[in-house]
């Protein structure tokens, strides 16, 4: 473990001006819309942007500052894009030993980590195709074995699953999950999902600034920046597996993930747009229906955000008006279990 | 039904048809004048062997020439950015632009007896102007442009994701020229030493201005050609042929491999 990751950005020109520090075998996700500082940190970071009033350093050793400059290839921080980039002249087993041999590990042990690390990531078959040959999803399994066959103290992830389809991406999400568990990382991301499920801290940059910074599921449950709070606003109740429900405050049916076993720690997460409002429990007795007391409405875009506690509903205008839907109103919160996805913590 | 892509205005067809017909007439009429019952005899006599055998050995070691100093100015074009590097690509170009002619007596202001080097290369004993190292350095001079051009065009078209990502494997320059930036552009580096070495076996002007035309040591295939013009025009016109069979085929297989990638 090389110690903490801190950096200081002051770069003038794109008005960006922050300062972070990042534990070993922390995960972080940077969140914020374009534009709000995120590829410039990675790219100071790696290395690909140089500039004189930034500082990087990782442990006691100082990567960028006034007067040291440690080029992108002697700094030991991995690269995880949104395009797998991988050569495509090399076999998918040579892309992976490609790290390794760049350290100067020999060729005969450079092949056994590459295996090693495919099968990690479940590619083991892929080894003598071509890059040409993989789909988006199977590249950029090829594409995170690469990198961590390079043993990087830190790993950068710029929107990883941002060139996916949507129906490569809990596979994928599921694999970085296990990956990135006691490794310190950086996730760019625009997808609330990949915050909650990756990473232990979120980081909210707006306009070159940090605007907000704390654990994930507070973050994400009562986001305080405006941003946070568009993309967020998840509801999130967390409990204990029990016979296929989650127990906690409520008992929440969905879908769940990652082989839960009852007793497991888990976390159930809705967005409020899949909440529907009812002013008495609706027949069919669905599964996940809960009584609340309305604690404040708010307006959102152009709907209207019922807050109920900690859970929080995204209903119509009309909707609101028909329901009478006020501070203290008593209605009824209903969630499809197929819009519930349930999470080990 | 056709598809609709967008087509070519049809007025363009006939200056497009007159401009393949002044490339291709020529070559047909030379092929009419070959006296083929005599074909054989004239591209195997003594003087044109010697003359096809210096030039396939020049041009190639002109194109070798080409490789070792473009490649790395290719990359320096491409890659990197300081005061003058606009100049210094018009620079390289050149030789595209002067006549070869002019080339040839630049090359001899530098490299002869009493040119700007001719004084220390007579010094360390070499002797350079009218030898085969000039017909190999005219040509290089000549062809140079090709490579770099094509080389370079191809490096930016590339670009430097693929290099970016090689660094942050910990890969040091050097190895992700060999390993990466090279293969990625080969198509480029192939057509553009294909390009070089067609240049170089064709080039006239320059060599003969500045290596002569020594049977044997500087008198390559164009030289034997409009030498033979004067004394035996059906000579000429057989070596001709045999040059731009020559051409030909070093084009074709090129080619070939390159759609084999």
């Amino acid at each position: 473990m090389s110690g903490a990751l801190q950096v200081e950005l002051d770069v003038a020109d794109r008005d960006v001006r922050l300062a972070l520090r990042i534990e070993p075998g922390e995960t972080v996700a940077l969140l914020g819309p374009n534009g709000a500082g995120k590829s410039t940190l990675l790219g100071v970071v790696a290395g690909a942007l140089r500039d004189g009033a930034s500082r990087v350093a990782l442990g006691d050793r100082s990567l960028a500052d006034g007067t040291t400059w440690v080029a992108p290839y002697d700094r030991g921080i991995g690269l995880l894009a949104q395009d797998a980039l991988l050569f495509p002249h090399l076999s998918v087993a040579a892309n992976v030993a490609f790290g390794p041999q760049a350290h100067g590990v020999r060729r005969a042990e450079a092949r056994r980590l590459a295996e090693a690390w495919l099968e990690r990531v479940g590619c083991t078959d892929l080894r003598r195709r071509k890059p040409g040959q993989l789909s988006g999803g199977q590249a950029q399994r090829v594409a995170i074995a690469r990198a961590l066959a390079a043993d990087p103290a830190v790993l950068l992830l710029d929107e990883p699953m941002a060139a996916l389809d949507v129906d490569a991406r809990p596979a994928l999400r599921q694999l970085l999950r296990e990956v990135l568990r006691d490794r310190t990382a950086v996730i760019a991301t625009h997808d609330v999902l990949d915050a909650l499920l990756l990473a232990d801290r979120v980081v909210v940059l707006e306009g070159g600034r940090v605007v907000e910074d704390g654990p994930t599921t507070e973050v994400l449950a009562r986001p305080r920046s405006a941003f946070a709070a568009r993309v967020a606003g998840l509801n999130l109740v967390a409990g204990q597996w029990a016979s296929g429900v989650l127990v906690g405050e409520r008992s929440v049916s969905g879908s769940a993930h990652d082989g839960l076993v009852d007793g497991d720690d888990a976390v159930a997460a809705f967005r409020p747009s899949a909440v529907s409002v009812y002013a008495e429990a609706p027949a069919g007795s669905p599964r996940n229906a809960w009584p609340v007391t309305v604690t404040a409405i708010e307006p959102s875009a152009d709907q209207i955000r019922v807050l109920a506690g900690r859970l929080s509903a995204l209903v119509t205008p009309q909707a609101a008006a028909e329901l009478r839907l006020a501070p203290g109103s008593e209605v009824v919160f209903v969630v499809k279990a197929n819009e519930v996805e349930i999470y080990p913590r | 039904m056709r598809t609709g892509e967008p087509s070519v205005p049809r007025w363009a067809w006939v200056p497009a048809a007159a401009g393949g017909l002044l490339v291709l007439l020529p070559l047909v009429a030379l092929l009419a004048k070959v006296p083929w019952s005599d074909f054989g005899g004239l591209v195997t006599s003594e003087s044109a062997r010697v003359a096809l055998w210096l030039s396939l050995r020049t041009a190639a070691a002109s194109t070798l020439l080409c490789l070792l100093l473009g490649t790395p100015m290719a990359l320096v074009l491409a890659r990197s950015s300081f005061r003058g590097l606009g100049l210094l690509r018009a620079g390289v170009l050149v030789p595209l632009v002067l006549p070869p002619v002019v080339g040839g007596i630049a090359l001899l202001a530098t490299f002869g007896r009493r040119g700007l080097m001719g004084h220390a290369l007579e010094v360390a004993g070499v002797q350079v102007a009218f030898s085969t190292i000039a017909v190999v350095l005219a040509q290089t001079f000549v062809a140079l442009p090709f490579l770099v051009t094509s080389l370079e065009g191809a490096l930016r078209t590339a670009g430097r994701r693929y290099e970016s990502v090689a660094a942050s494997l910990g890969a040091r320059p050097t190895r992700v020229l060999f390993r990466v930036t090279l293969p990625l552009v080969l198509p480029g580096l192939v057509s553009g030493a294909v390009l070089a070495f067609a240049r170089a076996l064709g080039e006239f002007g320059a060599t003969i201005t500045f290596a002569g035309s020594l049977q044997g040591v500087t008198r390559t295939l164009p030289l034997e050609i409009y030498l033979q013009r004067e004394v035996d025009p059906d000579a000429a016109v057989a070596l001709s042929v045999l040059l731009m069979a020559v051409a030909v085929v070093i084009i074709v297989v090129a080619r070939r491999d390159r759609s084999a990638w």
